[in-house]
């Protein structure tokens, strides 16, 4: 009985802690939270890194605290799908305590958050991050001038170095355990405001009505006339009379509205606290560092071929001899140390041929042959995360975005389809941060037409049995052909479905930053990690029921020519299909439907059905099923139809529509099909 | 009246009022972009849309067509950025 009344008593001491980070995009929160955590989210410096919630789990002092990492953003107003993420949260779930980040060079406009967190009444700590840079500027802060005015507690922190991390998290739970107390809100608007958002605050007080985060977050909501708000509440009649009447109690200038006295008293009142909390060193210097750069990357004339040549660089780092030297010396460890490795523990063994088969051919064959573009997915992977680390990546939205625009996109766009040519799943995520629905859905429309790293694999097999002379530019040109159907699918969506598509653009510019060791290594491991698992799930798993399924008969017999095998069989009723693209054999059609599963499988489902052991004897066999133009129609067959299942579903939580996702695979299959019967014909004229 | 895209590069305005509609005007107020906030033309894109402004200490690229609906006072001989 004791013993479990104590261990009752422990739990209690131990119970968890949720912490909820909020802050400006770009502000730290998932540097500081990979600090909280241990764990290793992968930081940019382009606004938007965080386009879900993550929860992570850290351990202080016998507390177990859960974080959470919430999407950044500017305000609570809500208009973008971040700040409903983060509204809801805070409504649905409060955490314990809210960890608000703000980056301390760049304060006022973070700080106009932190008066919409603080009013929300749920408890919370300021988080004064990168105060490192702060004080290397030279200029000095009064935390306790600042805790005064907001009324919370402000803890000057540098997530990047760890610096003020032990004080922050020691405040958060002294704060979380006051739990019951109730949050005082400060106010922050001029007394006439004030009076009318007190009154407003009594009036949905009267009855028992639900509330949005405080009386006072509601108070202010509805003076804004936020409808969401609104709706949530629910108002009888009376109120929204009364309320109404003190609404038009104030006198409102010619093109001035609530929302914008609201805002602009909440700024004042920021500007008046900075004022007194901050003293500088001296006038700073009319050029940062940033601007200098700036001056040359974003130069008139030179920003342009600047552009070009970074996508070129890029490029033929990836696809050019670099990337080949490391993928070749894959290969060769793959078909030799590791093929003979098995074979010959399974001698030893005296595993049966089926056993033996299963492996060789089945597994290693399969997963050996897509391991090989291991190199260069890390390569690729490297340099777009250099790019984003920087904050380049805000430049290149910068540089793009009227030519962007002529296509319905935004430069905003250009990220998610950059980000395409990696993998199509993070690509479309990051397509979030496109404000207009319209642009967002024409830009998740078109970019799986971005070749993603894992159709390398085909591409690089193919070329190098067929136009060996001329590798890249017969790539380059498979990318280019991608491109162009983009802004081809993308000009008809922007003059048919999604007309007036013309989207916003602000986008801030953040600072540019030397992009750190970890933080590549963190972006590439992520890339890496889910490779691998891939290649140890899905990709072994197709493999099997690809070998099983071409080495067997529907009578369960081991065929000796895989032409009468189950697979054979089905795929010879598809296969017709693909007659006029030039490819249609049977084993063509299988590899396409494993590539739904995984871009990666084609490759292994090729090696597999054509039973080759090595890049010789694929190759050979490659060369005797294909012509020249039949290679090149199903490569962009490859390019352009419907991505893999993970990207699929990712599409299809993005648009939040089965309508359109069905639309959007129907379109990619078309288009695949129309465009490679296109190529066959002309590459019969050429080749 | 003069709106932040007549800006030249360096030269500084006081915003007076902000047209527009609806989220995408709040996205602006809540950028900081109120009346009496200090906003300094930076530059223009290489094709000449969007530009880059500099407001409340750090740096927006807004379109032109934002930026048109953003009505500024120019405030003459004013160099370096709105101290923070």
């Amino acid at each position: 009985m004791i013993q479990t009344k104590n261990k009752i008593l422990i739990k209690k001491k131990l119970k968890t802690l949720r912490f909820a980070l909020i802050g400006n995009p770009n502000s730290g929160k998932t540097t500081l939270f990979n600090q909280l955590t241990g764990s290793t989210q992968y930081v940019g410096n382009w606004p938007g890194v965080t386009v879900e919630k993550k929860e992570g789990k850290a351990k202080y002092l016998g507390h177990v605290i859960k974080v959470l990492d919430l999407p950044g953003i500017y305000s609570l107003s809500p208009y973008s799908p971040e700040e409903i993420i983060t509204r809801n949260c805070l409504v649905n779930n409060p955490p314990d305590v809210v960890i608000n980040v703000v980056d301390s060079t760049n304060i006022e406009r973070n700080l106009y958050l932190t008066t919409q967190i603080s009013e929300f009444g749920i408890p919370i700590v300021v988080a004064l991050n990168m105060i490192d840079i702060f004080k290397k500027r030279g200029d000095t802060i009064l935390v306790n001038e600042l805790e005064q005015k907001f009324g919370v507690c402000v803890i000057p922190i540098s997530a990047s170095r760890s610096e003020g991390l032990e004080n922050l998290i020691s405040t958060a739970i002294s704060i979380a355990k006051k739990n019951n107390s109730p949050v005082r809100v400060k106010n922050f608007y001029a007394s006439e405001i004030n009076c009318i958002l007190e009154k407003i605050e009594r009036i949905i007080s009267e009855t028992q009505q639900k509330k949005f985060g405080s009386s006072r977050f509601s108070a202010v909501k509805i003076f804004e006339d936020d409808q969401l708000t609104l709706e949530f509440i629910n108002l009888d009649k009376k109120q929204i009379d009364k309320i109404n009447i003190l609404k038009n109690s104030i006198k409102i200038s010619k093109n001035v509205d609530r929302q914008i006295i609201v805002a602009d008293q909440r700024y004042k009142y920021i500007c008046e606290a900075c004022n007194k909390a901050i003293r500088k060193k001296h006038k700073r210097k009319k050029e940062t560092f940033s601007d200098k750069i700036d001056k040359i990357l974003t130069h008139r004339f030179l920003a342009l071929p600047i552009f070009f040549f970074f996508v070129f660089i890029i490029f033929n780092l990836t696809f050019g001899s670099f990337g080949n030297f490391f993928k070749e010396k894959i290969s060769w460890i793959v078909e030799y140390p590791i093929t003979l490795f098995f074979s010959d523990i399974l001698s030893k063994i005296g595993a049966s041929t089926w056993t033996k088969s299963l492996v060789l051919d089945g597994i290693i064959k399969g997963v050996g042959a897509t391991a090989s573009f291991l190199p260069q997915i890390i390569i690729l992977f490297s340099l777009l995360s250099i790019l984003e680390d920087s904050g380049y990546m805000s430049r290149c939205a910068f540089i793009t975005d009227k030519l962007l625009r002529k296509i319905g996109l935004s430069g905003k766009s250009f990220v998610p389809m950059l980000m395409g040519f990696g993998c199509t799943v993070p690509a479309v995520m990051s397509a979030r941060t496109i404000e207009n629905k319209k642009a967002k859905l024409i830009t998740i429309f078109v970019t799986p037409f971005m070749s993603c790293s894992a159709k390398m694999a085909i591409y690089s097999l193919i070329v190098s049995v067929f136009f060996n002379e001329n590798q890249p530019l017969i790539i380059f040109s498979l990318y280019l052909m991608g491109i162009l159907v983009a802004v081809f699918s993308a000009l008809i969506l922007k003059n048919t479905i999604a007309k007036d598509s013309d989207a916003s653009f602000i986008m801030e510019l953040p600072p540019y930053r030397m992009p750190t060791f970890k933080g590549l290594f963190v972006h590439v491991w992520e890339r890496v990690k889910d490779f691998l698992k891939r290649a140890g799930t899905v990709l072994a798993g197709c493999s099997v029921v690809i070998w099983f399924l071409e080495s067997f008969d529907f009578q369960m017999q081991m065929v000796q020519d895989s032409q009468n095998s189950i697979l054979a069989t089905i795929a010879a009723l598809i296969a017709p299909i693909f007659i006029p693209c030039g490819f249609g054999n049977w084993q063509a059609c299988v590899a396409l439907v494993a590539g739904i599963a995984a871009k990666e499988s084609v490759v292994s489902t090729v090696a597999v059905l054509y039973n080759a052991g090595n890049t010789a004897e694929l190759s050979e066999a490659i060369s005797m099923a294909f012509s020249k133009a039949s290679a090149f129609s199903f490569m962009t067959f490859v390019l352009l139809y419907t991505p893999c299942i993970a990207a699929v579903s990712t599409i299809k939580r993005e648009f939040a529509s089965y309508k359109w996702t069905t639309l959007a695979i129907c379109y990619q299959l078309f288009i695949a099909w129309v465009v490679s019967i296109f190529v066959f014909f002309v590459g019969n004229l050429i080749f | 009246m003069r709106t932040i895209n007549k800006l030249k590069p360096g030269e500084s305005g006081t915003v007076l009022e902000i047209g527009s509609s609806g989220a995408l005007r709040r996205r602006i107020i809540d950028m900081g972009i109120t009346p009496g906030a200090t906003v300094t033309m930076k530059k223009m894109a290489p094709l000449g849309d969007p530009i880059e402004i500099c407001v409340r200490g750090y740096n927006l690229s807004i379109r032109k067509t934002e930026a048109k609906e953003i009505a500024v006072e120019k405030i003459a001989n004013f160099c370096g950025e709105k101290a923070i």
